[in-house]
């Protein structure tokens, strides 16, 4: 089965959760051995996995006719793409594009991140979608994310092949309710023209049937998964030489995560328990607010914050824990405490993230319940007995969510689109 | 003749409240008594008073034929006292009938029975037999463990205590697969214990699937029960064991559960089938057979301790509390030891398993939620106990420096009354009281000293 995949972000240039999610979904699909995915990045690096898929780079996809010298084209397309594909691309441009400004071999460039320009980008990531949806006999088209839904409406409508949208989050999720106008048109748009559509929760889904007003036979839930750690990884040392017990926050600062309630329990865990420390790993616009919080709650001792931590940080950061906690406000899934669980730390969720609802051995609690927070910190720091039970039972179960089985689901999926 | 024996347990723990971290050492109030009491009256209404007045009346117009058998836990009398007295007192009346049998269990439906090289497990027995004697003026002679705990080791412990039999789950395991659970039998560990084994399939049939419309046997009626027994040739006694929840609560009356029971009487002389209650059924009944039972045995559905004792949380929450046991015991402090036994009971740690978690009356969202609230309570507790006395003062000193008390106590009531008779010559009597008391405070000085030093 050849599925058209449009996606924004693949590891291991990472910008947030998609790249991740995209990237073991499809991994976990193409152990099916009949599925060759073909994926549009904006802009690839040259440095992705491509064992199992296919990845068109859409800054190199010609939109706009051109005869470009040989050489220079040679030069232009800078091994993203073979030179016989270029001709093949060119001969499936079927619309006038010309109102975008193109360079020299015909194709536009992105900046494959999420500029200001962001509309502008989507639009010309619609004009490539177009050009490769004509370039082969697809059998789905599959669209990750809200911005690439547009692309996908149109590959639909010149294929006339099912359209798949994957709803990574929703713009509820990403503005506690605030919505911007724009984003929730295009994210309706998609919704609306999609045959099926999949939410990564239960949570999302409910989001999709009732803020979008989306047929709820037409949603389906395909939990996310994580992928296995390699033994570097599961074999960095545990770096806490302090004597205390780390509870960590790791992500993005920002309104979203819940950072504040962090704080809050913290201040009420130290008041009772000595050698404990708090750690807020990560950056965002509400990390001053956080400083200032912890400042005036006079824990500044005790509460560490470490700035932007990227790839292996992460993991010696984990595995120096003694708690893991993401009180996120609203979180449409959320694969990092599925990764703490890898590294054996004990954590605790907010009932509002959607991985809560296949974890049975992490503790949940409230966002807003900083009792109850305090409360599990509490417990799980003074008891080893129940820290060791969450740290076992939390690494084997999470050994078992596996990207296979989302992509079985996602499978099942384009079979019932497909009608087979 | 067969022979049907009835057993109901009753037992409802005390819920414990939301307890946070921040309240140990400030708060020593534990339960939620809105929702115990809301629970218990609730299920008083529909199971316990209706289930009474059904079986009250059956024995009345059976002249005494129908006859059932009880085990209420220490902990669930005391609530029943404080929340539903009515219960109470329509149990007396049933006990009145002399149709009726009380089994005896440890007072607070806990698994004391595991600690062998405790002696709380006897102390409860014993406190629980002197309350079932005082309120119904019955002493228990049949001996029920928790949750139907049973185990080769417990055999001794239980006839010492008194009981002449137990009874227990008619599991395969014990029964090698092939024996039926119909017979008398006796203990392979000491053959003076008899046991009655559940009958597995009939009490959960009754207990499960009487309402349930999937059921190829709905709907169960009486006569069809009788007709199942009657045609099994062999079987000396059917032993129905089931929580009395089921009357009424688990099965709702509109099920028709009272009308089933208010049935068997009848369809039972029909058939030829008696009722008995468990001792009469021993005391009629040679032991056909030993069953040795190496390993606990309980009525969970995997026969074994996994719902209480399935994880490591679990066996960490039971082996906290019991570690201070016989400090409690040396404080003789009623409130403590009344705290204690509520927070044995099994249904705290049944609300932690990880695998049983879809139950009834469950106060909690997951069991991770049971364990953190469990433990700060327990640790509270744990640090009223251990305030008591000097933490490294061993137990057995303690033990010896308490009995010095008791007996100095002793001697001070016995000179006080031997006093009184001599009461002119007034100058020798207060001499001998403050000779007396001297050596009793000096002991209680040194407990106190060493306490503050502690606290120091």
């Amino acid at each position: 089965m050849k599925a058209l995949m449009l996606g924004w972000e693949f590891p291991p240039h990472v910008l947030g959760g998609l790249a991740t999610a995209s990237y073991g979904l499809i991994k976990g699909m193409s152990l099916q051995g009949d599925m060759d995915i073909t994926l549009v990045l904006p802009k690839p690096w040259g440095d992705e996995d491509q064992s199992f898929l296919k990845i068109v780079a859409a800054n190199k996809v010609p939109i706009v006719w051109q005869d470009p010298d040989k050489n220079y084209l040679e030069q232009e397309l800078e091994g993203r793409m073979s030179v016989e594909e270029y001709y093949h691309l060119r001969n499936c441009i079927c619309e006038d594009n010309h109102y975008i400004g193109t360079n020299g071999i015909g194709s536009v460039g992105f900046s494959g991140r999420y500029p200001d320009n962001l509309l502008e980008e989507i639009r010309n990531y619609v004009a490539v979608a177009g050009v490769v949806a004509r370039s082969q006999e697809w059998d789905i088209i599959h669209a990750h994310d809200w911005l690439t839904y547009n692309a996908g409406v149109k590959a639909k409508q010149l294929t006339g092949k099912p359209l798949v949208i994957h709803v990574h989050a929703t713009d509820f999720d990403r503005s506690r309710g605030n919505v911007n106008p724009t984003v929730y048109s295009i994210e309706k748009w998609g919704m609306d023209m999609a045959d099926h559509i999949m939410a990564v929760s239960e949570m999302t889904r409910q989001t999709v049937i009732n803020k979008y007003h989306i047929d709820p036979r037409k949603v389906s839930t395909v939990h996310n998964a994580v992928t296995p750690l390699s033994d570097e990884l599961v074999n960095l040392p545990n770096q806490n030489h302090t004597g205390n017990k780390i509870v960590t926050f790791l992500g993005r600062i920002t309104m979203q995560k819940g950072p504040e309630f962090f704080v809050q329990a913290a201040k009420l865990v130290l008041e009772k328990t000595p050698n404990v420390k708090f750690v807020m790993a990560g950056s965002g616009d509400k990390m001053a607010e956080m400083v200032d919080l912890v400042a005036a709650y006079g824990i500044a001792d005790r509460f560490h914050f470490t700035g932007f931590l990227k790839g292996k940080q992460v993991y010696e950061m984990l595995k120096s824990s003694d708690l893991y906690i993401m009180p996120s406000v609203s979180e449409p899934f959320g694969i990092s405490p599925l990764e703490a669980m890898q590294c054996g730390v004990p954590t605790i969720v907010s009932k509002q993230s959607g991985c809560a609802e296949i974890l049975n051995h992490a503790i949940k609690v409230d966002y807003w319940d900083i009792d109850a927070m305090s409360d599990a910190i509490y417990s799980v720091v003074t008891n080893e007995a129940f820290a060791a039970h969450l740290k076992d039972a939390g690494k084997k179960e999470v050994d078992e969510i596996k990207w296979e089985y989302a992509g079985q689901k996602v499978r099942r999926v384009y079979d019932l689109v497909l009608g087979k | 003749m067969k022979t049907i024996c009835f057993y109901f347990q009753i037992h409802q723990p005390y819920r414990l409240k939301r307890y946070r971290f921040f309240d140990i050492g400030a708060d020593h109030y534990y339960y939620d008594d809105a929702k115990n009491q809301e629970i218990l009256v609730r299920i008083a209404r529909n199971s316990y008073l209706p289930a009474n007045e059904t079986i009250l009346s059956l024995i009345k117009k059976t002249k005494g034929a129908f006859k059932v058998a009880y085990s209420i836990s220490g902990l669930a009398l005391e609530s029943l006292e404080q929340f539903c007295p009515e219960v109470i007192d329509s149990f007396k009346e049933l006990a009145k009938t002399g149709c009726v049998e009380f089994l005896g269990e440890t007072y607070a439906h806990s698994f004391a029975a595991l600690k062998k090289e405790s002696n709380e497990f006897e102390l409860q027995v014993k406190e629980h037999s002197d309350k079932i004697q005082a309120l119904f003026g019955q002493k228990p002679t049949v001996f029920r463990g928790t949750e139907l705990l049973y185990s080769d080791d417990m055999a001794e412990r239980i006839l010492s205590l008194g009981f002449k039999g137990a009874v227990t789950e008619g599991c395969p395991s014990v029964l090698d697969g092939w024996r039926s659970p119909d017979y008398v039998y006796c203990s392979g560990a000491n053959q003076r214990l008899k046991l009655l084994l559940k009958n597995n399939g009939i009490s959960r049939d009754i207990a499960h699937k009487f309402s349930d419309w999937n059921w190829d046997q709905f709907p169960l009626t009486a006569e069809k029960l009788m007709s199942w027994i009657s045609d099994n040739k062999q079987e000396q006694v059917v032993n129905i064991f089931m929580n009395y929840e089921v009357l009424g609560e688990i099965q709702k009356a509109e099920s028709g559960i009272f009308e089933f029971l208010k049935a068997l009487p009848e369809q039972a002389k029909a058939n030829g089938i008696a009722f008995g209650t468990p001792s009469e059924v021993m005391d009629a009944n040679r032991p056909v057979d030993t069953i040795s039972v190496p390993y606990p045995i309980t009525w969970a559905s995997e026969n074994d301790l996994s719902p209480w004792f399935g994880n490591a949380i679990q066996d960490e929450a039971y082996n906290r509390l019991f570690s201070i046991a016989e400090r409690v015991r040396l404080t003789r402090d009623k409130s403590l030891l009344h705290d204690f036994y509520k927070l044995q009971s099994s249904d705290h740690l049944y609300y932690m398993s990880t695998s049983h978690y879809n139950q009834f009356f469950c106060p909690y969202d997951s069991p991770y939620d049971a364990f953190i609230n469990y433990m700060n309570v327990a640790s509270d507790f744990m640090q009223r106990v251990e305030s008591r006395f000097p933490k490294n003062t061993s137990t057995e000193e303690l033990n010896a420096l308490v009995q010095t008390i008791v007996n100095l106590e002793k001697q001070v009531e016995e000179l006080k009354g031997g006093a009184k008779p001599k009461a002119e010559k007034k100058s020798v009597a207060p001499k001998t009281e403050v000779k007396a008391e001297k050596p009793a405070a000096e002991t209680k000085k040194k407990v106190t000293s060493s306490r503050k030093k502690k606290a120091e």
